[in-house]
């Protein structure tokens, strides 16, 4: 049966989508209050994201939606076993995405100021939680032959997770600033590329580690294959390959580059989980797979219609948003 | 309290703070759509302006119901992973088409049409809001086929301790859906006219652009005088469902212990005591329940006892028996409410001829105060769907206590600290959004004095504005 297959795929595509779109809102939202000095400069980069942000964040609404209908064990096993983390990433998400509507509405000093250190935390919290999360996905948790997490919020924390945590902190900022890159205005444009040269070595060099730290965990014994290793390189090669493009002053070639990274980051780990979705640390055999944690059949074909009806609507016009608000932001039309 | 109760308490705090959003975001783009079509239809000016303020009240509100609702999303995973283990099969695919179908639309044309107000034309700015009115529209339908599958599960089988999906066809022919989602559909175009009509009458009351608000008055009491009482009529069918499909329910939501004769009164007010199984006062209509569960003059109602030894029966031993004095009044907190907003929006109707609502003053302080009753009849109309079907999660097949998350994975401490937390963040966002609402509303449609005139932009002198919220 494929369609198990299919839908473990889409759920990647999901991830992916959502992690290269919020990846440089999120990466804006880390870099905001301190590259932009001036009031101006911060309503520009936060226009930049403004009418796309809450578009790019239902990539991670369909995601849990498709994580819900497709492998509900999966979704009620990840949730419930990851409570405070996800908590957290709730408490992020709201805070940042209310500061970033709210925080242009009133010219008090004090009110922007608030605003734009919540938007950084809530930013930086997400992207470091979104790390660890994933990372323990693949390292493995303590998941019973029932399928009960049987751990707590501490589990969460070792030293693979926390690289990941730092790993997606330093590529999300090049993303940020490579998106800054095309879309600021003239003063965060050129703040978004010095942020996106600066760091990309360290960026490179740290996802290098995580990755040959991944591929060496006893959980990854046997599932690190060619095309494991050739996302591995590519996502490494392409961040570099970025910093060449940037030098030539190439960068909506840089950003794409960094979104390729991004992707075949994410793609590599489901490919090292597959069939996987949770890999139980307490014993491989309990580990949640498309198989024992998916939906029946029927369930998967009526989602397998919608979703290859709809999908092609969402890109169109996702799309023709992107198109429309192409220009970069001008210092007299800033929505925010 | 226990986990289950911790449990309980962070779902209907956290829900019904989403649901205080809700509405308003699908109400107000409706009427916001109804005015920019004017000024594309018209060409004037003032219902730009309009489309504007009312656009940018529309912002602060859609950010929190957003954030809001990602929650909702994720805490049937969260606290709920034994249910969602259970139903997911059936309850995820819904959830999961809105998502698809229904929120990206919203997002991505709410995106366009906050920044697009000079990078669209007029028409395609419309076109716009009106896809966000779908668009919300579709995910409120799909909400509520997951909702009404909770009260009235149909097309599934148990296999291997779950529920599965058999026929989605019938997942949306659920006849529970088709009285829940126009109700909550007209009652959200409801809650987005008095929303309206409330500030538009207090803008009015204290002579602020009052030429312009008398268009939003004007607009927002026609569309509030139709849907008041279309809402009371579905309503009345989505009640009369009950006597079939959750008997306890309406059972409950009357207070009545014991099957009534063929001639049932209805109570307006009583009081109950749940121990003894009696309610010692009650003020009834006489004949009035028998006419609004059955449309015609004879018919008896079962009452609550009755319906706990037919589940007892059924089910096994058990109390089957939902918090009655809370069904009771939140039912009818909602009915009174409802009724409120129907009798003002009439009188309303009344005055728009010759414009007369400007000099009745003590009348657009009622309505500004007004402003409160459709909160109060969503946030009554959801705790009665809600209490009401209690012990069940979902009705006849799972109950609340045990679709909770296991213990070991998530601890009664780890929901207390979430729910404080959520308190203190619901809490400081309402604050946030209340203090730029009443800011936007005292500036109403003048420009912004504190505004940094820019030497290139003479485009937008009545906003002093070029972007959505400037």
């Amino acid at each position: 049966m494929w369609l198990r297959e299919l839908w473990f795929v889409l759920v990647g595509i999901l991830f992916t989508g959502y992690f290269i779109l919020d990846g440089f809102d999120y990466g804006v939202g880390m870099l905001h209050p301190f590259i932009n000095r001036t009031d101006t400069e911060r309503r520009a980069s936060l226009s930049a994201i403004g009418p796309i942000w809450s578009a790019n964040e239902v990539w991670l609404v369909a995601a849990g939606g498709a994580l819900f209908a497709a492998f509900p064990i999966w979704y009620a096993t990840m949730f419930s076993g990851f409570y405070l983390a996800l908590i957290l990433i709730l408490l992020g998400l709201i805070v940042r995405g209310v500061g970033i509507e709210y925080r242009s509405h009133d010219k008090s000093p004090k009110w922007r100021a608030m605003w734009d250190w919540l938007i950084f935390a809530g930013s930086f919290l997400v992207t470091a939680l979104w790390g660890m999360a994933f990372a323990n996905l693949i390292r493995g948790v303590p998941i019973t032959r029932h399928k009960i997490y049987v751990g707590n919020f501490g589990t969460l924390f070792n030293s693979f997770s926390l690289w990941a945590a730092l790993t997606f902190v330093l590529v999300f900022l090049v993303q940020g600033g490579s998106y800054l890159a095309i879309k600021g205005n003239p003063n965060s444009r050129r703040q978004g590329r010095r942020m996106a040269s600066k760091m990309v070595w360290p960026a490179a060099l740290v996802l290098a580690i995580w990755f040959i730290w991944m591929d060496r965990l006893p959980s990854a014994a046997g599932h690190v294959d060619t095309v494991v290793v050739l996302l591995q390189g590519l996502a490494v090669l392409s961040l570099l390959l970025g910093r060449i493009a940037s030098y030539f002053t190439k960068y909506g070639i840089a950003f794409i580059l960094s979104s390729v990274s991004i992707a075949a980051t994410t793609l590599g780990q489901f490919r090292i989980l597959f069939p996987r979705v949770m890999v139980s640390s307490i014993n491989p055999h309990f580990s949640l797979t498309i198989y024992n944690a998916s939906s029946v059949t029927y369930t998967l074909q009526i989602m397998s219609v919608t979703a290859l009806i709809i999908l092609p609507i969402i890109l169109g016009y996702q799309t023709w948003l992107y198109w429309t608000f192409r220009k970069p932001v001008k210092d007299e039309e800033m929505g925010y | 309290m226990t986990q289950l109760g911790w449990a309980e308490l962070q779902f209907g705090v956290t829900t019904i703070f989403h649901f205080f959003f809700v509405p308003v975001t699908i109400g107000l783009s409706f009427l916001i759509a109804v005015l920019e079509t004017i000024y594309v239809r018209t060409k004037k000016p003032v219902y730009r302006d309009l489309a504007k303020f009312w656009g940018h009240l529309f912002l602060i509100n859609f950010a929190v119901g957003v954030v809001t609702g990602l929650l909702q999303e994720f805490q049937f995973g969260l606290d709920w992973a034994t249910y969602s283990k259970f139903v997911g099969d059936v309850f995820g695919a819904p959830l999961a088409v809105e998502a698809l179908a229904a929120f990206f639309l919203e997002s991505t044309f709410i995106g366009a049409w906050a920044f697009g107000w000079d990078r669209l034309s007029a028409r395609a700015h419309a076109l716009a809001i009106w896809l966000v009115v779908l668009g919300t529209s579709l995910s409120a339908f799909w909400i509520l086929t997951a909702n009404s599958w909770m009260q009235e599960p149909v097309g599934y089988a148990i296999s291997h301790g779950k529920a599965v999906m058999t026929s989605f066809g019938a997942v949306l022919t659920n006849p529970q859906l088709w009285v829940e989602f126009p109700h909550t559909e007209l009652a959200a175009i409801l809650t987005g006219s008095f929303f309206m009509l409330a500030i538009s009458a207090y803008q009015i009351w204290r002579k602020k652009n009052v030429e312009a608000f008398s268009h939003s008055f004007k607009v927002s009491t026609i569309v509030a005088a139709i849907t008041s009482v279309l809402v009371i009529f579905v309503g009345d069918a989505q009640a009369a469902h009950l006597v079939k499909a959750q008997p306890m329910k309406l059972a409950a939501a009357e207070a009545l212990w014991n099957t009534s004769s063929k001639h049932a009164p209805w109570s307006v007010v009583a009081t109950i005591n749940a121990k003894k199984h009696t309610d010692p006062f009650q003020i009834q209509i006489p004949e009035m329940l028998t006419l609004l569960a059955y449309k015609r003059l004879s018919g008896s109602v079962q009452g609550i006892n009755q319906v706990q030894a037919q589940m007892v029966h059924r089910y096994g031993p058990g109390n089957y028996i939902p918090p009655v004095a809370v069904t009771f009044y939140s039912f009818r907190t909602m009915i009174f409410a409802g009724t409120a907003m129907m009798a003002l929006a009439y009188y309303a109707l009344y005055l728009l001829r010759k414009k007369r609502f400007i000099q009745k003053t003590w009348f657009l302080r009622i309505l500004t105060w007004a402003i409160a009753l459709p909160y109060l009849a969503n946030s009554a109309g959801w705790i009665m769907t809600e209490v009401g079907r209690q012990p069940w999660v979902v009705y006849g097949l799972q109950l609340t206590a045990r679709g909770v998350s296991p213990e070991v994975s998530v601890s009664s401490l780890d929901i207390e600290l979430s729910l404080m937390a959520f308190i203190v963040f619901y809490g400081a966002m309402a604050y946030a959004a209340i203090h730029l609402w009443k800011k936007a509303i005292q500036q109403g449609l003048d420009p912004d004095p504190d505004f940094e005139q820019r030497a290139d932009e003479p485009k937008d002198l009545i906003l002093g504005s070029t972007g959505a919220y400037d």
